[in-house]
């Protein structure tokens, strides 16, 4: 099989001056075969993506092993020849279309650009490809897609047109870097349908990379588990989602749920009650005639896309954007729309937990000092009684009291978010109030925090409002769901009712296009899906 | 040249032109302004450093000029500093019409030159050093207000000042706990740069003769007293010229390492 | 306008023309205020000390100075914009008469520094840039760190020592008059341009660096390696376009200060500019002559800041066109 053999590497080992990128990395992508990779953020997928065209980032450079393209030995390759490879054998889709694409130059100059550097086509052949190749990713007016500027189209069409720019030289590798990471569900599932049938149809080999398993295993034939640089394992997409052999695929796959609800008994009791409440930016509302009830001892997911509003609805009610009409009771008391309005029990009550944990830390205070101010501001604990609770709070987020003397910047993205829930849990509130609190954090890091927060209900007697775009999330976490979309709730209730009789298209459709790692999954939406 | 050399050096400098500034009484062989020497005598025959035109003597009188360069830079500096940011604190904090206002008002200020502002206030209120302080201050405060404007906004949006807003934390809090210490490095570096863009500023106004009057004199004012002498061949008429440079190229030095230490670890305190 | 019908240029030229507009009417009403709160007037100051108050208070009526202070503001901005700003204190002549040539004069000084220094240090910020961490970047980036600490009048003498005192190449004064011929223009016109151009180029030359490694870094000059496109065509094509917005301004906002360095270099060479003129002005405290230079130097300066936003602005589609079709 070796004449289909595309891209071939073995026993690749990266290094930067500090460290070890990439570790004893083989791979091999034959032609019509796509090769998942994944693994969390530094795991090296990049740079072994990248290698795979023989680019490394600045600092890094390759130590041992070899990378052949088509048959060609890249390592010993000159520049000039590295650059031909580049331009006729192979395509690399980025992450973030909106940075990938010049803002200086027109679309169709970009994508065609490497066909009129070739200068064998004509200017009107060349835009005939291109339209043609818009028409096959759907892009929207194919005839004139192209004579716009990056920052006129939406994020979706970036994504495909970089797809096309991807094709046009007729590629025996395309690279996926993450190509729908930035994407919201909805739009993810129709570019993960044209990647899919891309790939089958021109007859190339694929990398598709993501920390996304569930994605991984709709589009790969094969995959690749990375860590810290290392393999891990491999092997073909049905059997290690089915049969995982390490620990951390092992894990991986667990992540993904296994369709099971949350097993929180909340009370019925309600005890944060949002009624009718408008919100809005000068004229535009950003939020309109929402309603959600927050029972005592239960987790309530508000779920929606970005834009939905409900990073706007969760902030209004932690009183930082103050609502214009309706109203916001916990228990028996009518919140003030603003937080300066509220009494002291009240701000103490609610705490709010901000998405990213690096901005919500300040870099100049210590650990002590972040945990302790709440402390000493609420309950006026001070010496040996603040030392005796910070000790207690460190326990309760399961971080050892040293890094209490610790700064922000000497911790990683899951523990800072600790201190922050710590944080919130040292003024003793009865209600959390997470605002995307683990998007930016690894899937394994992301299920730990989720195990606090459960762990945290029931020992603290906490209740959970949890802003979320990850319907996944809201289903394994909460015990109720509320749908955002466009600034309405469109749906509210049992997060299994929600999730198996869903009311709303919207909700229908959102809950649709969350990946799942189902054989069949993706090749099972039609053409008018989501 | 590495930067833990850079700041060394600097630092040697920067300490002997303090030194030099402090005990210029004590130092200086003769007194500044009294003619000890023949005019024009060379460094050796006349002094250390020869004599000026009037025949006094050069190094005595650059040991004073040191100290007036010194003391109207680091007024003038600090003072700009302080008015720049307490209206940038007031104009973030506020974010109302004080903003609105004081933004306009900077606005207005940066987009006159400054040296030719200057020209006019000194004009107008007559040339003496406190006006020449004042007028440095004023001007310079824009410098420091449009650095600190962006961040004391920032940092005023930032997560975890909105995180003491919903405990209830008042002003000095946040001023002194949350905005102040996250300002600290940038402001320590534009106070550097400030000093060295300060020294220059009124040394280039002496020069012109609209600074420090005679018979005292600071750096720039001892190069435009002495630059026909340059026609002898002699470079000694621009040896307070070159500690001018001497002393901006330390300041910068220094503010390089800074600037290079902050933006390496942020978790300095 | 009709061209950027819809587009932000329109609402950036009218916003920025009228926050110019009011900065100017500013420095002069500042002026204005200033001058009247001197213990003596123009008419003290054209009589002299030994004047009856009876005259003194005739040229008062005459020139107007009995009139409110607003008024008498008014008065001299209409004339101001007729090109008439009053009569010189200390040469009893029309300002005007006196600041044109002298206007001219400054011009050719910092248009000849422009023209030689914005490509120069824009080439050679490039070549930092590119060759970044290298020899060639260390080496223009310590020249430059020098030339940022030096005082300008200390450039200028140190050229004037070393091609004028010692190896007598050119004068070392610059006191030219309009009549002069070119050969004498070009020998009085080379060491003050030249100071000129190494105050500017450390400047240029680290802006023009910045910018350049700004862009180099973003995402789509990854893309375009990842293109195969060759590293001179991803320098030209995609790093270049992208950088010429903030080069374009870096040259025009040094132009702008070009025009107000000469200020000092004009003393220097003792060079007949608008800056020596003002500078004389302060020093005989001649306020009209201070206020039409003041007011001058200011418009200048304003227009160029302007121009360089604007440019900036046309240069890069992003800020062109709108986000929504075309």
């Amino acid at each position: 099989m070796s004449g289909n053999r595309i891209l071939s590497i073995d026993n690749l080992r990266v290094e930067t001056r500090t460290g070890v990128l990439l570790d004893d990395v083989s791979i091999h992508v034959d032609r019509g075969e796509v090769l998942g990779i994944i693994g969390e953020s530094g795991a090296g997928k990049s740079t072994l993506a990248l290698s795979s065209i023989m680019l490394f980032k600045s600092g890094c450079r390759p130590t041992s092993g070899s990378i052949t393209l088509c048959g060609q030995s890249l390592m010993e390759l000159g520049t000039t020849e590295l650059e031909t490879i580049r331009r006729t054998k192979a395509s690399y889709v980025a992450q973030s279309a909106a940075a990938a694409f010049n803002p200086f130059y027109r679309l169709e100059d970009q994508v065609t650009e490497i066909p009129a550097m070739a200068q064998k086509l004509t200017s009107a052949q060349r835009r005939r490809m291109a339209v043609e190749l818009f028409e096959e990713l759907q892009l929207p007016d194919p005839k004139n897609f192209g004579r716009r500027y990056p920052h006129q189209v939406s994020g979706g069409q970036l994504q495909r047109a970089m797809i096309a720019m991807a094709l046009i030289n007729q590629p025996d590798l395309i690279i996926f870097d993450e190509p729908t990471t930035a994407l919201d569900v909805t739009t993810q599932i129709e570019v993960l349908r044209l990647i899919k049938k891309v790939a089958s149809t021109h007859n190339c080999g694929a990398l598709y990379i993501s920390h996304d398993l569930a994605v991984v295993s709709q589009m790969a034939d094969r995959i690749i588990v990375m860590r810290n640089g290392k393999m891990v394992e491999q092997g073909p997409t049905r059997q290690l989602v089915d049969h995982p052999q390490t620990e951390y695929a092992k894990r991986l796959v667990a992540h993904q749920g296994d369709g099971s609800y949350a097993s929180i008994d909340g009370s019925d009791a309600t005890l944060l009650d949002v009624r009718n409440v408008d919100v809005g930016y000068g004229g535009v509302a950003a939020v309109k005639d929402a309603s959600i009830r927050l029972g005592a001892g239960s987790v309530l997911a508000l779920v929606g896309e970005s834009g939905s509003g409900k990073t706007t609805l969760a902030r209004s009610i932690a009183g930082l954007q103050p609502a214009r009409t309706g109203e916001i009771r916990m228990r028996e008391s009518v919140l003030a729309p603003l937080v300066e309005r509220r009494s002291f029990d009240q701000r103490r009550l609610i705490q709010y937990i901000h998405q990213l944990p690096d901005l919500a830390l300040n870099p100049r205070q210590s650990i002590r000092d972040v945990v302790g101010r709440p402390l000493s501001y609420f309950h006026g604990l001070r010496g040996a009684a603040a030392e005796q609770r910070l000790r207690e709070l460190m326990d309760a987020i399961e971080l050892p009291a040293a890094y209490l003397d610790r700064y922000p910047a000497s911790l990683s993205g899951g523990q800072k978010q600790r201190v922050c829930i710590a944080r919130s849990l040292a003024a003793k509130p009865d209600i959390l109030i997470c605002d995307e609190i683990t998007s930016a954090l690894d899937p394994l890091v992301e299920e730990s925090i989720v195990k606090l927060l459960t762990r945290l209900i029931k020992d603290e007697g906490l209740s959970i409002l949890f802003i979320t775009h990850n319907l996944g999330l809201a289903l394994r976490f909460s015990h109720k769901t509320a749908v955002m979309q466009a600034g309405r709730i469109v749906e509210h209730g049992d997060t299994r009712a929600v999730f198996e009789q869903p009311q709303s298209d919207y909700t229908k459709s959102l809950i649709r296009a969350v990946p799942q790692l189902r054989e069949g999954w993706l090749d099972g939406f039609s053409a008018n899906a989501a | 040249m590495s930067s833990k050399l850079t700041l060394t050096v600097s630092l040697a400098v920067l300490a002997t032109m303090a030194a030099a500034a402090i005990l210029a009484p004590v130092l200086a062989p003769f007194p500044p302004n009294e003619m000890v020497h023949a005019a024009f005598d060379a460094p050796g025959v006349g002094g250390v450093l020869g004599a000026d035109g009037l025949g006094r003597d050069m190094l005595s009188r650059i040991l004073y000029a040191t100290r007036y360069t010194f003391v109207a830079t680091l007024i003038a500096t600090t003072l700009a500093c302080m008015i720049g940011v307490s209206l940038a604190i007031i104009a973030g904090l506020s974010k109302g019409w004080a903003d609105i206002i004081i933004g306009r008002a900077v606005d207005i200020l940066m987009s006159i030159p400054q040296i030719i502002f200057a020209l006019i206030i000194l004009a107008i209120a007559g040339v003496s050093l406190t006006t020449l302080i004042l007028t440095m201050a004023v001007l310079q405060s824009s410098t420091y207000y449009r650095v600190t404007r962006p961040i004391a906004g920032d940092l005023a949006a930032m997560e975890y000042v909105e995180v003491g807003r919903l405990r209830g934390e008042r002003l000095h809090w946040y001023l002194f706990k949350e905005i102040l210490p996250n300002m600290v490095p940038s402001l320590l570096a534009q106070f550097g740069l400030g000093l060295s863009s300060a020294a220059l500023f009124i040394s280039s106004l002496s020069f012109l003769g609209i600074g420090i009057q005679p018979p005292a004199a600071d750096l720039g004012g001892l190069v435009r007293e002495n630059a026909l002498a340059l026609s002898t061949g002699r470079l000694t008429p621009l040896i307070p010229a070159f500690c001018i440079a001497l002393f901006c190229l330390s300041v910068n030095g220094i503010v390089d390492w800074l600037v290079g230490r902050f933006s390496d670890k942020p978790d300095v305190k | 306008m009709t061209l950027f019908a819809n587009s932000p240029v329109k609402s950036f030229v009218v916003a920025r023309v009228a926050s110019g507009l009011v900065s100017i009417f500013f420095i002069s009403f500042l002026v204005f205020l200033g001058t009247s709160m001197l213990p003596g007037d123009a008419a003290n100051a054209l009589l002299g000390q030994n004047a009856t108050p009876e005259t003194v208070l005739a040229l008062r009526t005459e020139l107007g100075l009995d009139q409110p202070l607003p008024v008498r503001y008014f008065h001299w901005l209409g004339n101001a914009l007729h090109g008439d700003f009053g009569t010189s204190l200390s040469n009893a002549q029309p300002v005007i008469n006196l600041l044109v040539p002298r206007l001219i004069n400054s011009l050719i000084l910092a248009f000849s520094a422009a023209a030689i220094v914005l490509p120069l240090a824009v080439g050679i910020g490039l070549l930092a840039a590119i060759n970044r961490g290298k020899a060639l970047d260390t080496a223009t980036g310590s020249i430059s760190a020098i030339f940022l600490s030096m005082p300008s009048f200390l450039i200028g003498y140190l050229l004037v020592f070393i091609f004028a005192v010692k190896l007598g190449l050119f004068p070392p004064l610059s006191m030219v008059r309009s009549s002069a011929s070119l050969p004498t223009w070009i020998s009085a016109l080379t060491l003050p341009v030249l100071t000129l151009v190494l105050v500017a180029q450390a400047h240029v030359m680290k802006l023009t660096r910045a910018a350049v490694l700004g862009v180099m870094s973003s995402d789509y000059i990854l893309m375009a390696e990842t293109k195969g496109i060759p590293r001179n065509r991803i320098i030209l094509k995609h790093a270049l376009p992208n950088a010429l917005s903030p080069i374009v301004s870096i040259c025009m906002i040094t132009m702008a200060y070009l025009i107000v360095d000469v200020v000092v270099i004009e003393a220097v060479f003792n060079y007949p500019g608008m800056g020596k003129l003002m500078v004389d002005a302060v020093a005989y405290r001649d306020i009209p002559m201070v206020l039409a230079c003041g007011v001058l130097f200011s418009t200048i300066f304003i227009s160029l800041n302007f121009t360089a936003d604007l440019l900036a602005m046309l240069v890069n589609p992003r800020q062109r066109l709108p986000r929504k079709g075309n």
